[in-house]
């Protein structure tokens, strides 16, 4: 394991922050902290990298005990939401201020800053201050001044959180190749579900100072642990007690399947392929569940307002209790 | 930056007083910092107190009270206050003019109005005197006279309210105008109910330095009002005729005075800011 | 910053500029242009003839020395005040970043009595103690260097303090995390970053101090050719009955306070550029908005 948390508990005057968190992150993977904002998931990642200390616990990294080294030397590359460019020096300086620092020979800096942004391809704006590359590209600077200092390992606040939408899905594509060939162990803060399950190998779920569960994006969809990671990680709907997505409840237009519930449909609202159905149990409390299906489906199956359909969870679909304990 | 937890000593003993997170470097620093300021500023204003108070009360009343003083004393605070007054109205036009006007020229009347805060006192007086001394270009002839206080302080305090309202006035958003015009509010409704709440802390600040100024001013006034006692004689001038016949504790009875207004105005400022930078 | 929309001008607007640019030319503008033709009005001559006598060329050199040290020890003094009034926190902060700002409001004759009762060398509280290791305050050039570090104190310290807030601190962050010790980020990122705000505060303190009058006026005794300062002689010049001669000095005192003003300006104007090519240069309004919302 690459970085060891170990008990860690931070308050900030009355508020906790984070409680008693244990977290190991496997080396060379690309972990996601997910949660969301406020829940203490930045607050663990400035711990990690020294920039915060915590109350009390412990940060291993490497097997190096880290928990009173300060951020200089902990050898880690951090890389922060709104960039933290330095504004008065060009792109290439800012590259090479890691290794300035580090005493590394001219010619081998610039060799190494060359490669490196190559690497995240702005070498034609080497000479550019940041202030005149997009907001993109200032990431990608960032992470090459990061990565340049060789770090043990790769730390980024919410990365893409500033960037407009189209553009935080292409550098988050570009960041996970960019992962595949550098293989630093890497941890980001997001708090954006789609994009950790998208890009990273492992996610930690955080919420409210606590980790909720730990586990592959597969594991996490597939077996949450908990009706907070359920409704994080997407839409949900509660039937019968238990909480599903909408896609994983099936509608019939007949009776006789085993366990189905009767229901009429009161409301339909098309999204581009998908429809989303808010059907109406026919019990006494009237509960409302939002079933969503495809556009063909619902014209195959005449689905429409007003119809009695019977709704069952599909077979093995993801279901925890309503309010169930952790 | 290590926390006392590491240090084996828990949180609730350090006394709430001692809070810091000051490193070695950046405590010598407050250390040098703090031994110059009080050397400079802190200890030579408490001796100004100390040497007044040494007098006591009655002596302290006595010097103030003076025929010549008190009128010195009425005449500073009267003109600082009518000129502050004056600053207020046309500070806050001056600024609008700046910042929502747009002509020929403009960019020298930004350099006008840092003229009285660079040129030194005495050059202001002089100044002055070329157009409101004798035999004046304009006819009008204010020096030796009351009015010649009156007229130094507006000139030395020209920039303090412009400074303080036209970065407000900059910063504040054409859209809230806008909406309200929308909702059927006047040119002057908007300025009295939307703009005016928003430049008050900024001309409160302005108009508190711009009494503090006057209140302390000398050098401007030396070629320009004659000193003359009971017409044209400030404050500072008495401290400074006390002080030429070394009647030092006389001296620091008057600057007192003159160091609580001073005071109010930081309080005043503090205040302020708090309250601005509250509302964020 | 977008430009501004247009505004709406009727008869209130042309007004109003008419009374602001009426009240300008009347206050500053037509006085300082008369001292400048008056200045002149017997050629070049008096403003030469300062150069050749001797007391006013040691005048001048003594307010250049005065203001140079001052100037230079407000601005060590206001970097490091800045510094630790915006990224630190210590028992006094508050009262100490109200107090900073005293020396602005006191008057100048006040400082002067302030500093003659600490420092006379007779009577003063540290003033005979120090006269016995050999240091002269009062009525000696280290007076009037107090008496001008006292009066522009604050200047370099009110530039630096709002930028040092609106740059924050995830560049020296940024700098930590890549190795660099607490004095390499000083030197590396936090000074570049407030170098224009230093350089303003540096011009103004210098401005001031060349003109200081009342205070130096106390601390200095006034000796003709030794502790008489530019600003003194002018006054000296004019009770004189030498109204050329103030008229010249007053004209050179002037040029350098209105060649800082300029030299603020440019460097303002400068400035405000360097934020319009960055808002011109194509990137999208979201990137844009992170710096402008991080004031929180």
């Amino acid at each position: 394991m690459s970085i060891e948390v170990k008990n860690i508990n931070k308050r900030f005057g009355n508020f906790v922050a984070l409680e008693n968190v244990n977290v190991s992150i496997p080396t060379g993977q690309l972990t996601a902290l997910l949660g969301p904002s406020g829940g203490g998931k930045t607050t663990l990642l400035r711990i990690i990298a020294g920039l915060d200390t915590a109350d009390e616990g412990s940060v291993e990294i490497e097997g190096v005990d880290a928990t009173k080294l300060p951020v200089q030397k902990r050898n880690v590359g951090f890389v922060f939401q709104h960039y933290a460019a330095f504004k008065h020096m060009s792109v290439a300086k800012n590259v090479a201020f890691g290794l300035e620092i580090r005493k590394q020979p001219k010619e081998e800096i610039r060799r190494r800053v060359d490669e490196l942004l190559e690497l995240v391809h702005l070498s034609q704006f080497a000479n550019r201050l940041p202030a005149q590359l997009s907001g993109g590209q200032r990431q990608r600077m960032a992470l090459a001044r990061a990565l340049a200092v060789e770090p043990t390992v790769l730390l980024l606040d919410e990365p893409f959180g500033a960037l407009d939408a189209k553009v935080r899905k292409e550098l988050r594509e570009w960041l996970r190749r960019l992962h595949d060939e550098v293989h630093v162990t890497t941890v980001f803060v997001t708090h954006d579900q789609e994009e950790a399950l998208e890009v990273s190998d492992e996610i930690v779920v955080i919420n409210e100072g606590r980790v909720e569960q730990v586990g592959s994006p597969d594991a996490l969809y597939d077996e949450p642990a908990n009706d907070f990671v359920m409704s994080f990680l997407g839409p949900t709907t509660v039937l019968d007690g238990k909480l599903y997505r909408p896609h994983d409840i099936e509608v019939f237009t007949h009776p006789g399947i085993e366990g189905s519930l009767p229901a009429r449909i009161v409301r339909e609202l098309r999204v581009g392929f998908e429809v989303r159905l808010t059907v109406e149990l026919l019990d006494a409390a009237h509960e409302e569940i939002v079933v969503t299906v495809t556009r063909a489906h619902q014209r195959s199956m005449g689905l429409r307002e007003g119809i009695d359909v019977w709704l069952s969870p599909t077979h093995a679909a993801a279901a925890v209790p309503v309010g169930g304990l952790n | 930056m290590t926390t006392p937890v590491q240090e084996g000593r828990p949180v609730a003993t350090r006394p709430a007083l001692l809070n810091h997170n000051l490193t070695a470097s950046s405590g010598i620093g407050l250390g040098i910092s703090m031994l110059w300021f009080s050397l400079l500023v802190l200890i030579p204003l408490a001796a100004v107190i100390a040497t007044a108070a040494a007098g006591g009360w009655d002596e302290f009343w006595r010097t103030i009270t003076n025929e010549q003083t008190s009128s010195a004393i009425k005449l500073t605070l009267k003109a600082a206050a009518l000129v502050t007054l004056v600053n207020i109205v046309i500070g806050t036009a001056i600024a609008w003019v700046l910042v929502r006007d747009k002509f020929w020229g403009k960019g020298l009347l930004e350099l006008i109005i840092d003229i009285p805060f660079a040129l030194p006192t005495i050059v202001a007086g002089l100044v002055l005197l070329s157009l409101y001394g004798v035999n004046s270009p304009l006819g009008i002839e204010v020096a030796n006279t009351g009015d010649s206080v009156f007229l130094a302080f507006l000139f030395v305090t020209l920039p303090f309210i412009v400074r303080m309202v036209q970065p407000v006035l900059e910063e504040l958003d054409e859209d809230v105008e806008e909406a309200a015009a929308s909702l059927g509010a006047s040119r002057v409704t908007i300025f009295r109910r939307i703009i005016l709440p928003s430049l008050a802390p900024a001309i409160a600040a302005g108009a508190a330095l711009s009494f503090a100024r006057a209140v302390g001013e000398y050098g401007s006034l030396v070629l320009l009002s004659g000193n003359l006692p009971f017409k044209s004689e400030v404050a500072s001038v008495r401290i400074l005729s006390a002080i030429e016949n070394d009647n030092r504790a006389g001296a620091a009875s008057i600057a007192t005075l003159l160091l609580v207004i001073s005071l109010l105005v930081i309080i005043v400022l503090d205040v302020v800011q708090r309250r601005v930078a509250r509302r964020g | 910053m977008a430009s501004r929309r247009q505004v709406r001008k009727g008869p209130f607007t042309y007004l109003l500029r008419l009374a602001v640019v009426t009240y300008l030319v009347l206050l500053v503008a037509w006085p300082v242009v008369l001292v400048v033709t008056h200045t002149f009005e017997g050629g070049t001559a008096t403003l030469t003839g300062i150069f050749s006598d001797p007391d006013l060329v040691a005048a001048l050199e003594l307010s250049a020395y005065a203001a140079v040290i001052a100037t230079a020890i407000n601005t060590l003094f206001g970097v490091v005040v800045s510094l630790l009034l915006v990224r630190y926190e210590f028992p006094g902060k508050r009262i100490m970043s109200a107090l900073i700002d005293l020396p602005l409001s006191v008057s100048p004759i006040v400082v002067g009595l302030a500093l003659v009762l600490v420092y006379a060398g007779r009577d003063g509280w540290f003033g005979p103690t120090l006269e016995g290791w050999g240091f002269q305050i009062i009525f000696a050039t280290p007076g009037i260097i107090l008496a001008t570090a006292f009066v522009s104190l604050p200047l370099v310290i009110r530039e630096v303090v709002p930028v040092l807030q609106e740059i924050g601190t995830e560049q020296e962050q940024a700098a930590s995390s890549l190795g660099a010790s607490g004095w390499q980020t000083f030197w590396r990122i936090t000074l570049p970053s407030i170098k224009w705000a230093v350089v303003y505060g540096v011009v103004l303190t210098l401005a001031r101090s060349l003109g200081e009058f009342g205070a130096v006026k106390i601390v200095s005794g006034n000796f003709s050719g030794e502790t008489r300062t530019t600003t003194l002689a002018v006054e000296e010049k004019y009770l004189n009955f030498d109204q050329q001669g103030a008229y010249a000095l007053s004209f050179l005192l002037a040029s350098v306070s209105v060649l800082s003003i300029i030299i603020v300006f440019g460097l303002r104007a400068r400035g405000a550029r360097v934020n319009e090519t960055r808002s011109h240069s194509g990137a999208p309004v979201a990137e844009l908005a992170p710096s402008e919302g991080r004031t929180s």
